[in-house]
């Protein structure tokens, strides 16, 4: 288990390594410079603030400098945000996305379960019939479309009942999150619905379904002690790389909501080659996602005891 | 009774033989003809084909039959909701307007009035066109001057007056021109008298439909009439089936073109790496040992970056030119990103099939790799490799359409579907068409190449295969 573990946390760095050159080559590939709209007006000024941050020396130099001090977990100074380290800005705003993605996660994950399994147990009948319907309808509609309906509902709803019953827009209390969270998590909640569906009408085939029938337990405690569990763990294999999706999926939302979201961030960090902002960003949400789906995988192991870690 | 009983030469003649018993009952299908029956007999999967097959005939016909130029404005119908053909009253070119003075009336109260009569006879002057509307009122006695308001409600009383239009500050001038951005649409002017400084608490409302109207110079730029036409005159105005957008763009246009953009890179990025993942995993696959974990290791460290942070980073670094759409480095950018995933199946599946029977039994027979890997292994994995390719549609549509949202997309001017839905969500209150058309268009494609992968998916399902005949 340890040994397990470890291995996949080296070879987790590795892939972090791997994500920073990559980002790194594919940054400087880009033509111009961060100092180009800077205010380096003359050669001097532009020399000056190209020393600053390092950019006089050769590319090579700047990548084993990068490399090094990212091993001691500093991503330098943003160029665009004057005395803003990258650190403050992903310490500052990667908690409001990474609280949207929990939130989004959790309503998806209980809802495509919930959901799920009610389409199993009234198979082929009305329920089974409208869910799967909406399920489409989260499958086919882009995210964009669900969060401006989201926010237009929100409006009605506030001008409906006279008070503000949830925030339109921004971020503090947990009711700014509600819909952002939901509206985010929905694609992924249709998804899987779909895949619990599947996996729970799979395993009512089973052997040890008929032997539960036959020693004459309750029909819900063969429902949720056998069926619904068994048919949850495929489920849960997808979750690793659904929380990869959703946490970069948030740009949407915290762009239609103004939620101050590290996404946002981002785009505007590229838009402005705003160098060490973009190396600090990738690299810290790959270094995420690959901790995110070991920590699933070795969740997985606990969960379903026929998986041996190795 | 006995059982016994004598044999007869007859009994050791051979039985007459008939050629039926050799017959097959059911002619032999092939693999894909099977599948094609099976996917036959999947509605929805058939209805979704017939979808995509629109939407091609849509993408590719449409503009030869619509032959409306996706980039021109027409400024008398901005953001027109979809409606039948409209037409216009033809009216002279503007004329400045002289507000009417009444002579014999004080222009300024002679002390600040405690109390001000309501604006009697509030009137339209002259026809109330969308070029202008001319009101004209009776003078109010101690009057300093007039505030005039339109809204497109109807107000209640003091609430409600709508955008405040302008502010007389004379109590003898009688009049108002409007022509701001008018609509033909009912609207509901105000006027509030004022002492000079302050308004006072009574208020008159006229309701005005002014008639959708165009100057004819305006008309003859456009092309809809001649100099000789006459004011007065109805003409047509160019038809929108689907309305325009904030500037006045033919949105059915729009859509025909950005369709080209979507689906181009909605079709084309996932036949390219597909192609690829599938050479790539089928070499892994078919090779084996320490090459096979060095190129899927490398396989393993793309799928690691972060999808989204990389398409919009690449999509830069590749960089455009002035004058270029994006197309170009987007559909690189998802090429880049997105093969792996169809490697890491193909290898997968090679995998299994090099353990097949029939593999073995084909290399007994003498068959080469060339021949192993064409004629057996490629097509053993098609069904998987179509699956997958029908499902990577979506998502590359879904892509495209999103990072156009949020700006990262294809460049204005031109189209996508992505960036329309932009474009509407900014409007999608006063006019929700702009936003409805295009998200209802990817939804429809990425429905379709959804229900149609499912339908593959089953009809594929070797597992299905006689089981229903």
């Amino acid at each position: 288990m340890l040994r397990y573990t470890l291995g996949r946390l080296l070879s987790g760095v590795i892939t972090v390594w791997f994500i920073a050159t990559a980002t790194f080559l594919a940054m400087h590939a880009v033509p111009g410079d961060p100092l180009m709209n800077e205010k380096a007006t003359t050669p001097e000024i532009r020399q000056n603030l190209a020393k600053k941050y390092g950019l006089d020396r050769p590319l090579p130099e700047q990548y084993v400098i990068f490399l090094s001090n990212m091993a001691q977990g500093d991503f330098g100074l943003s160029f665009t945000q004057q005395n803003r380290r990258v650190n403050d800005i992903i310490r500052d705003h990667f908690p409001v996305s990474a609280a949207l993605g929990v939130l989004a996660i959790a309503f998806a994950a209980a809802g495509g379960i919930l959901w799920g399994a009610l389409t199993a147990l009234y198979r082929n009948r009305l329920p089974d019939v409208i869910i799967m319907f909406l399920v489409i309808l989260g499958i086919s509609v882009p995210s964009f479309v669900f969060a401006a309906l989201g926010q237009l509902a929100l409006v009605n709803l506030n001008q409906w009942s006279g008070t503000s019953i949830l925030p339109v827009a921004g971020w503090g209390t947990l009711s700014h999150m509600l819909v952002p969270s939901l509206v985010l998590g929905l694609g992924t909640m249709a998804l899987l619905t779909r895949l619990m569906r599947s996996s729970m009408l799979e395993v009512v085939n089973e052997d040890y379904i008929k032997t539960a029938k036959a020693k004459g337990l309750s029909a819900p405690r063969i429902f949720f002690k056998h069926q619904l569990r068994n048919a949850i763990l495929p489920v849960i294999t997808v979750l690793g790389p659904q929380i990869a999706a959703i946490t970069t999926g948030g740009f949407v939302v915290e762009l239609v909501f103004a939620i101050p979201g590290l996404g946002r961030y981002f785009v505007q960090a590229v838009q402005q080659l705003d160098y060490t902002v973009i190396m600090g960003t990738t690299v810290f949400y790959g270094a995420f996602l690959v901790l995110m789906v070991i920590i699933v995988d070795i969740i997985y192991g606990f969960i379903d005891p026929r998986v041996r870690l190795k | 009774m006995s059982l016994e009983r004598p044999l007869t030469e007859a009994d050791f003649s051979p039985a007459p033989g008939s050629a039926a018993a050799e017959q097959l009952t059911r002619p032999s299908l092939s693999f894909w003809q099977d599948a094609w029956r099976r996917l036959k007999s999947n509605t929805r999967a058939i209805i979704s084909l017939y979808l995509i097959i629109g939407l091609a005939f849509f993408t590719l016909a449409g503009p030869l039959l619509w032959t409306q130029d996706p980039a021109a404005q027409d400024l008398d119908q901005i953001s027109q909701a979809p409606a039948l053909p409209k037409t216009a009253r033809l009216v002279a070119d503007y004329q400045p307007f002289a507000a009417p003075i009444v002579a014999d009336h004080p222009s300024e109260p002679e002390d600040y009035p405690d109390e001000l009569a309501a604006v009697a006879e509030l009137s339209v002057l002259g026809a109330a066109t969308t070029q202008s509307v001319k009101l004209t009122w009776a003078p109010v006695d101690q009057a300093g001057g007039y505030s005039i308001y339109r809204s497109e409600r109807k107000p209640e009383g003091l609430l409600g007056l709508g955008l405040p239009l302008e502010t007389v500050n004379a109590g003898n001038i009688v009049g108002f021109e409007d022509r701001l951005n008018l609509k033909s649409q009912p609207y509901y002017y105000s006027i509030v008298p004022t002492d000079g400084f302050d308004e006072f608490d009574v208020v008159t409302t006229i309701k005005v439909e002014p008639e959708q109207s165009i100057t004819i110079s305006q008309a003859v730029l456009q092309g809809l009439a001649t100099p000789d036409d006459l004011p007065g005159q109805v003409i047509p105005l160019a038809f929108h089936p689907f309305g325009t957008d904030y500037l006045g763009r033919d949105i059915l246009a729009r859509l025909m073109q950005g369709a080209r953009v979507s689906l181009f890179i909605g079709v084309v990025a996932p036949l390219i790496y597909v192609l690829f993942g599938v050479f790539y995993g089928g070499f892994a696959g078919y090779l084996g040992g320490k090459i096979d974990q060095i190129l899927m290791r490398f396989a393993d460290f793309v799928v690691a970056l972060p999808f989204l942070l990389f398409m919009i980073l690449f999509k830069i670094a590749f960089g455009i030119g002035p004058g270029e759409s994006g197309v170009m480095p987007m559909l690189v950018a998802l090429i880049l990103l997105l093969w792996p995933a169809t490697a890491r199946l193909v290898r997968g599946q090679v995998l299994k099939i090099r353990e097949q029977g029939y593999i073995e039994a084909a290399r007994l027979l003498g068959g080469g790799s060339s021949y192993l890997i064409l004629r057996h292994i490629i097509p053993n994995t098609m069904g998987v490799i179509l699956v997958t390719l029908t499902f990577a549609v979506p998502s590359a549509i879904f892509t495209e359409a999103f990072l156009s949202f949020i700006g990262m997309g294809v460049a204005p001017p031109t189209p996508s579907w992505g960036s329309m839905c932009n474009e509407g969500v900014k409007t999608m209150l006063s006019h929700p068409h702009e936003l409805f058309f295009p998200a209802l268009f990817i939804s429809i494609t990425v429905l379709a190449f959804n229900l149609l992968g499912d339908g593959l998916t089953e009809a594929l399902d070797s597992k299905m295969r006689t089981r229903d005949q």
